[in-house]
Formats: C-alpha cells, structure tokens, sequence
C-alpha cells in the first residue's frame, strides 16, 4: 500500500467520501498551503469499504464548519505530539453563510445579488436548508 | 457616531413579537382609541417615509394616516421602482438613504423576503407593509386586534379561515399568531386544491403541539361551531380552467343564508378588499366586523409607531 509518513502536529480528515477529496481539498484553499498536504483518494476502509483523507501538517486552525455541508460524514482528528487529541464529527452545520444560493425566483436574493445568503438548518434527516429571506427549503 | 447607537427593532415578521408584546400593543391601539387627543402630538418632529415598490393604496393610507394622527409628518416615496431602482440603486442603499432622512420606515415590496433584506440596514425602526407573498404582519397585528376587541379574548376559541388557504399570506401569518395562545381550535374551510400547505402545517405544529384543526370544504358545516370566521378571497389565477374556479367560488361565497346556522356571537372578519367572497347583504348583519376591522388596522399601527419609537404622552 502507498505509505503517507503519520503526522506530527496537525489535522487529519478522515472518512470523506470517495471521489469527494479533491473537490473539499479545492474548498479549502489548500492549493495555495505553504505547509505540507496530502490528499489520498480510494484508501481501504473497514467501515466504508473505500475512502478518501487529506492530511494537513501544522494548520490547526482552519474553519472546517462549512466542510459538513459538502460531507457531513467527515470526522476530523486533531493531532498533536503524533497523537490524535481530539476527534470531531462533523454533521450539518446549523448556519450556512454564503455557500448555498436560493432557488426561488421570487426571493429577494434573486433581485438584489449583494444579499448576504444566509440559510438555517430546518431538517437534519432531510439535509433541508430554509432561506432566511424567503424561508424556501433547499436541500444540501 | 453610529456604532454607539442601538441596534432599533425592527417589525418584519408577524412572529417578531410575543404574545405579550402583542397583548401590549394591543391595549396600547384601544388606549389610542379611547382618547385620541392625547396621542395627537407624540409625533411632534417625527417623519415616517413610506417607501413602496409596489402599490397598495389601502396599507399606505392607513400608515400615514396613523402617523398623521399621532402629529407626525409623512414622506411618501413617489414611486421607487420606477425611479431609484432603475437607475440600478439596490434595496440596501435606498433603505440606507432613506434612513438618513427619517425616524421610521415603512416598506412594500414585491419579493419575499425583502423587509428581512432592508432591516439589515435599517438604522431606524423598519415596518414592513408586505413583501411578496411573504409577510404582512401589521394585517396579523390587525386582526388579533380586532379579535381581542370583539371576543375579548384571544384564547379558546374556535376560528374558522375560509377561501384560498395556500397561497393566503393574510392567512399563513394569522394562523401562526393565533398558534402561540392557548385553546385555540382552527377550522380550515377551502377547496382540496387550496388547503394549508404542509409546511406552514408544520410550523403550526413546531408552535403548539396542542393545537388542533379541522378541515373542511364545506362552508356551512365548518362555520356551525365557530367564534370568528375570517373570510379571504379565492383568485381566478389559481384554477387551470374557468369552470373549476366558478364551482369552487360559488361554494366559498359567504351569504345570509349561510350565515343561519352560525353562532349569534360570532364575527365575521376579512382583511379587504373584499370582491364576491361576501355577499353585500351580509353588510348589514351585526356580526360583520369587516370595515371597523380596517379602521382598528389604524389605531393598531398608530400604536406600532408609537411603541416602535419609545414615545408616550407625557
Ligand atoms: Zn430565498
């Protein structure tokens, strides 16, 4: 198997869908990391059969918040002395500023491109997003 | 200089307020009603601008009206759709000019969500007149006015909502109003193709579990056990075809002989312009409140002012 050295202080994406790891390393804006990245695609896993890891060495600070929207069964290890310090999963977001755009013609959003998007987590199991102008539901 | 300011309140949404901000208001328009003189100057050096991209004679009107009456003075944007917004001038900045000029703002606009837009930038207190077919809350406040001072009460009762309930706005924003005081039991009268949409059922649900509705295409029977029955109009663009509009409208016409079976007590609203929905010879019977329904819509936004901008009678 392909071998990738283990970190020592940093964070490891784990369990992103496969096929999906490119697009979130592009979200992040890891292309432009002066900081050592690796992004490996269609790994063995024993719960998803395949999966997709970035791992990111010394950034510890990075929003990953809006990383549930594109994948909310991401779960983030925060590595600190070579050990994983803390494991975060992920889920949907509550709030989503600016990623999502309203569908509905008749939305103000519509008119006015400037407004701030803004939507709100209505239905966790339906992945169903309310926008804060207009309150059409849009799904994640 | 303006970040030492208050954020102001804003009222854009009909569920802005509590119960108990509306039971304030609401004895705060009959106090106004009960001695108008003494409110006649709270005004006094106050300019309200009523800036609406779509028109609406009858909201506009009554708006500065209320103004009028408490002292205050008026400016009316004459048209904005067809002057600032065509020079490219977005919602932000017209609101942020305008509220350079004046202490309170009332906005109409024609796109949902418009009023939540403007009051991100309002730097004085925003009313919303309408936007879309969203929000038109001061017809909620209205109505629960009009309600309190008939029944006396705005709990246990049993309304009744007639006519075009999905697309309804009136409607939508009455029912989660009336949701938020105990005992209260809606009877939901459309035709199939017009009932509550689910989600706005949904919203009811998330704001009393105890509430309980009834659903029903038949006037008569639905009125039978009602305190209030409100009355909304059913418009020919919502039928694919002219002969289902004229069967369903004819059902959902509201005439004396409808009116047989219903409680002695009951009130009659309807938020106007009324078109055939209720026949005129109901007018005459005494448990038509509609037209002190519009007047009270007066006194309800006189008093909205006054709360919004903290004045009082000294
Ligand atoms: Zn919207």
């Amino acid at each position: 198997m392909l071998r990738v050295d283990s970190i020592q202080r940093g964070i490891v994406l784990d369990h992103i869908q496969p096929g999906t790891g490119f697009s979130i390393f592009e979200r992040l804006g890891l292309r432009e990391a002066d900081y050592s990245v690796a992004l490996l695609m269609n790994v063995p896993s024993t719960k998803m059969g395949r999966k997709d890891m970035i791992k990111i060495a010394e950034a510890l600070d990075l929003d990953l918040t809006m990383l549930g929207l594109l994948d909310p069964n991401i779960t983030v290890n925060y590595i600190e002395g070579g050990k994983v310090v803390r494991k975060v999963k992920l889920g949907l977001p509550e709030r989503v500023e600016g990623i999502l755009r309203c569908k509905n013609p008749r939305c103000i959003t519509s008119a006015e491109p400037y407004a701030p998007a803004k939507f709100s987590l209505v239905d966790r199991d339906k992945k169903e997003y309310a926008c804060f102008y207009c309150g059409e539901r849009l799904q994640a | 200089m303006a970040s030492l300011k208050a954020r102001p309140r804003h009222f854009v949404d009909a569920l802005d307020f509590s119960t108990e901000e509306y039971r304030a208001l609401i004895s705060l328009a009959h106090d106004i009603m009960d001695a108008p003189a003494r409110w006649q100057d709270v005004c006094a050096g106050k300019v309200m601008v009523t800036l609406f991209y779509e028109p609406s004679t009858r909201t506009r009107l009554s708006f500065e009206a209320a103004m009028q009456r408490l002292g205050g003075r008026v400016l009316t944007v004459a048209d904005p759709a067809t002057s600032s917004a065509a020079k490219g001038e977005g919602l932000a900045d017209a609101i942020r000019t305008v509220c350079a000029y004046s202490d309170i703002v009332v906005l109409r606009h024609p796109k949902e969500g418009a009023a939540r837009l403007a009051a991100l930038y309002a730097s004085v207190p925003l009313i919303n007149a309408g936007d879309g077919a969203r929000e038109h809350p001061t017809q909620t406040l209205t109505d629960l006015c009009t309600i309190q001072s008939f029944k006396g009460r705005l709990e246990e009762l049993s309304v009744a909502l007639c006519g075009d309930l999905k697309y309804g706005r009136t409607v939508h924003s009455l029912i989660k109003a009336l949701a938020c005081f105990p005992g209260i039991d809606l009877i939901l009268i459309s035709p199939v193709e017009l009932r509550l949409p689910e989600a706005v059922k949904e919203e009811v649900r998330a704001l009393n579990p105890g509430i309980t509705w009834w659903e029903t295409a038949d006037l008569e029977g639905g009125l039978a056990r009602a305190d209030v029955l409100y009355m909304t109009r059913i418009q020919r663009e919502r039928f694919f075809n002219e002969e289902d509009y004229l069967r369903l409208r004819d059902s959902f016409v509201l005439t004396p002989d409808r009116l047989v079976q219903a409680k002695k007590d009951l009130i009659v609203m309807h938020p106007l312009p009324r078109v055939v929905e209720i026949h005129p010879a109901v007018d005459d019977d005494p448990r038509a409140v509609y037209f002190q329904q519009a007047r009270l819509g007066m006194f309800v936004r006189m008093a909205l002012v006054t709360y919004l901008l903290g004045v009082r009678p000294c």
